[in-house]
C-alpha cells in the first residue's frame, strides 16, 4: 500500500516508520527462508553422496559431486535421458498446438460475426464447469480405443483443447482494440489475413504468457501421462521421478539429481518469462 | 471463472459488419470464417471432451468390467456400489474436510504474503519471484522433497533434526496415520506450491484499488492497519477471493499427485477421490462403470460446492462495477 498512499502521509509514515519497516523485512525474509528452504534441499543433496544425505554428521554443504549427473543420465537401469526427451517433445508439441488452436477459436468466439456464436461459446463454457480430472477414466477408454497408449498422440492432442484457454483467448481478444483490425480490412485483409498479420504480431505478450502457463502445466502434470504411459519408453519426467520413489534399487543422490535435472528448466522459464507471466496471470481474467 | 473486471461480459461482442467494406467473396464470409477459426478446436473439444463426458456418465448405468462396450444396462446399481462398497464415500468426506482446512490456510497464507510484498518499498520483485518460484516445481518433485527429505522418519529428515535439537523423539510421520501426522506434510506441501500463484492474484487486485479510498479512509479517521484492512482492503478484495476460493474448492477435490506419491495407494488412509477412481476403473478390478459413476458424482459434488460457494460469497457480484 505504501507505494499508492498519497504523498502528503509520506513523510509522517517515515518518521514512524523505521521500526515497522525492519519489521516487516525481517517478516518477508523470515517467509522467503521458508519458501526456498525445498529448493535448497534439492540441490544439496543432489550433489551429495548417500551417506552425505542419509548420516547423522549433517552439513550444510554438500561436497560438489557433479559426477551425479553423468551417473543419473548413464545409469541403464533408468531411462532417464528419455524420460526428460518425452516431455520435452510433450511439453512444446502441447503448448504450440494449444495456441494455435485455442487462439484462432477464441478470436473466432470474440471477433467474427455468426449467429449462434453465442450457442457455440455457451457449450465451450459448459466444459469448465466439469473438473478435467474427473473424466480421466472416459477420456482413457476413448484414446486407447483409438490406439494411442504409450504414443506422443495420447499424451498430446486430447491436452490441446482446453476451454479454459480458449476462454481466456476470447476474453484478451474482446479487449483488442479493433481500429486495427478495421483498418487492414479495410486495406483488403481478409479475417484470416488480419489475424495473422495484425492481431497475433500485436498479441504476443499475451501469447508468451499462455504459453508460459501451458508449458509448465504440460511439463508438470501427472495423471495423464500416469494413465496414458504403460510402457517406460514412453514415461514423462513425473513418471519417471515417481517411479524413483517405489523403486528400492536407486540410491537417495540419483532421486535427487533426477528431481533436481526435472525442475531446473522450469525454473529458469519461469525466471526469465516472469514478466510476463505474472502480467498474464494477472491480466488473464482469473482475478475475478 | 470470471471475466476480468474491466474487459468482459460473457457474452461475444458480435462485431458489426463494416458497411462501408464491400463483401469480398469467401474471405468476407463471416459465417465461414467462424467455423475456419472455431472448426479445430470445437471438433477436438467435442472428441475429447464432451465424449468423454457423455461417454462416462453412459457407462455409469452398465456392467462394464473389462469392457467398455457394455451390453449390460443396471441402472444405478454402480451407483449404489460405488457409494456402499468402497472407500470413495469416505474419500469424499475426508476430502471435505480436507478442503475445509486448506482453502482457507491457502487463501490466509496468499493474502498475508500479498500484502507483505507490496508494502515492501525495496526488492519487491526479488520477494515476489521467491514466493511464486514453488509454482514452477510439480507435484511430484515436491513429494519427493517432503517424503524422502524434509518428513522422513528417520533422523536425517530436516523436521526431525530440527526437532532432535530441541530434544523431541523422531516422528513417524507417513509410516502412521495415529496420530494423523501425514497431513501436516500433505497441507504444508500444498501451502508451499499453491501460495505464490494465489499471491499474484491477490497483489494484482490490491495495486487496482484506488488510493483515493484509504485518503477518504484516513480523513474520515480509520486507524491504518486492522481497520482500514477490515473496512477498505478485504471488501475490495472480495472479486478475487471468490475467484481464488473456487479455484483451491476445485483443486481440494482434484488432488491426486502428491497423495499418489506421497501417502501412495496400498495405505488405507488419505485416499483421494480420484485416487479410489483411478483403483477402481484402471486397478485390477477394471470396472469402468462403477468408476464412470464414481466420477459422475465427484463432478456433481464439485458443482453443489461451486453454486454453494457462489450463493455464500455472491459469485460475479464483483463483475459488473
Amino acid at each position: 500500500m505504501t507505494s499508492t498512499a498519497p504523498q502528503v502521509g509520506k513523510q509522517r509514515r517515515k518518521n514512524r516508520g523505521a521500526l515497522g519497516n525492519t519489521g516487516l523485512y525481517v517478516a518477508v525474509g523470515v517467509a522467503a527462508l521458508l519458501f526456498l528452504i525445498p529448493f535448497y534441499l534439492i540441490f544439496r543433496n543432489a550433489l551429495s553422496t548417500d551417506p552425505e544425505i542419509t548420516g547423522e554428521n549433517w552439513k550444510l554443504l554438500p561436497s560438489f559431486q557433479w559426477g551425479n549427473i553423468s551417473e543419473l543420465f548413464d545409469d541403464p537401469t533408468v531411462e532417464f535421458g528419455r524420460s526428460m526427451f518425452n516431455s520435452l517433445v510433450v511439453a512444446v508439441l502441447t503448448t504450440l498446438g494449444t495456441l494455435l488452436v485455442c487462439s484462432l477459436a477464441g478470436y473466432g468466439l470474440a471477433r467474427i460475426p455468426y449467429k449462434h456464436a453465442n450457442k457455440v461459446f455457451y457449450a465451450v463454457l459448459a466444459t469448465l464447469m466439469v473438473p478435467t480430472a474427473v473424466t480421466f477414466v472416459p477420456s482413457f477408454v476413448l484414446v486407447s480405443s483409438l490406439g494411442w497408449v504409450d504414443t506422443y498422440r495420447g499424451l498430446i492432442i486430447p491436452g490441446l483443447f482446453s476451454g479454459f484457454t480458449c476462454f481466456l483467448f476470447r476474453q484478451y481478444f474482446l479487449g483488442f482494440p479493433k481500429e486495427l483490425e478495421e483498418a487492414a480490412r479495410v486495406d483488403g485483409l481478409g479475417y484470416w489475413g488480419a489475424y495473422w498479420r495484425i492481431v497475433v504480431p500485436n498479441s504476443l505478450n499475451f501469447f508468451a504468457a499462455i504459453a508460459t502457463i501451458t508449458f509448465i502445466s504440460a511439463w508438470n502434470s501427472f495423471l495423464w501421462p500416469l494413465v496414458i504411459g504403460q510402457d517406460p519408453s514412453s514415461w514423462t519426467v513425473q513418471i519417471a521421478l515417481s517411479s524413483f520413489m517405489t523403486n528400492q534399487t536407486v540410491n537417495f543422490h540419483l532421486i535427487f539429481m533426477a528431481t533436481a535435472v526435472s525442475i531446473l528448466p522450469l525454473v529458469f522459464v519461469f525466471l526469465f518469462l516472469q514478466r510476463w507471466l505474472v502480467q498474464g496471470i494477472a491480466q488473464t481474467g482469473i482475478k475475478g | 471463472m470470471s471475466t476480468t473486471t474491466t474487459r468482459g461480459v460473457a457474452q461475444p461482442a458480435p462485431a458489426k459488419v463494416s458497411k462501408t467494406r464491400p463483401r469480398r467473396g469467401l474471405r468476407g464470409n463471416p459465417t465461414l470464417n467462424f467455423w475456419l477459426f472455431t472448426g479445430p478446436f470445437l471438433f477436438g473439444l467435442a472428441i475429447f471432451v464432451f465424449v468423454p463426458i457423455g461417454w462416462s456418465v453412459w457407462l455409469s448405468f452398465f456392467d462394464a468390467r473389462y469392457t467398455v462396450t457394455p451390453s449390460h444396462f443396471t441402472g444405478f446399481e454402480n451407483y449404489k456400489q460405488i457409494l456402499t462398497n468402497s472407500e470413495f464415500p469416505d474419500s469424499l468426506l475426508t476430502f471435505t474436510v480436507f478442503a475445509a482446512f486448506i482453502v482457507p490456510t491457502t487463501w490466509a497464507l496468499s493474502l498475508g504474503l500479498a500484502l507483505l510484498v507490496n508494502r515492501l518499498r525495496f526488492m519487491r520483485a526479488f520477494f515476489r519471484s521467491v514466493f511464486f518460484l514453488p509454482t514452477a516445481v510439480s507435484y511430484v518433485a515436491a513429494a519427493l522433497i517432503w517424503k524422502m527429505s524434509i518428513f522422513s522418519g528417520v533422523r536425517f529428515g530436516l523436521a526431525n533434526t530440527v526437532l532432535g535439537w530441541f530434544g523431541v523423539d523422531n516422528i513417524a510421520y507417513l509410516s502412521n496415520p495415529s496420530p494423523p501426522w501425514y497431513w501436516l506434510v500433505i497441507v504444508s506441501l500444498r501451502l508451499w506450491i499453491q501460495s505464490g500463484f494465489y499471491m499474484i492474484l491477490f497483489l494484482a487486485a490490491l495495486q487496482n484499488i484506488p488510493a483515493e479510498l484509504y485518503e477518504a479512509a484516513a480523513i474520515d479517521g480509520a486507524k491504518p492497519g486492522w481497520q482500514t484492512f477490515r473496512h477498505i482492503t478485504l471488501p475490495q478484495l472480495r472479486a478475487t477471493s471468490t475467484a481464488v476460493i473456487l479455484l483451491l474448492l476445485v483443486a481440494a477435490y482434484q488432488a491426486f499427485d502428491e497423495f499418489f506419491n506421497i501417502v501412495g495407494q496400498k495405505a488405507t488412509w488419505a485416499q483421494t477421490p480420484l485416487m479410489e477412481l483411478y483403483k477402481t476403473a484402471l486397478g485390477t478390478s477394471q470396472d469402468y462403470g462403477a468408476g464412470s459413476a464414481g466420477a459422475v458424482i465427484l463432478s456433481l459434488l464439485i458443482c453443489l460446492v461451486t453454486l454453494l460457494q457462489g450463493k455464500f460469497m455472491g459469485f460475479g457480484r464483483g463483475e459488473d462495477k
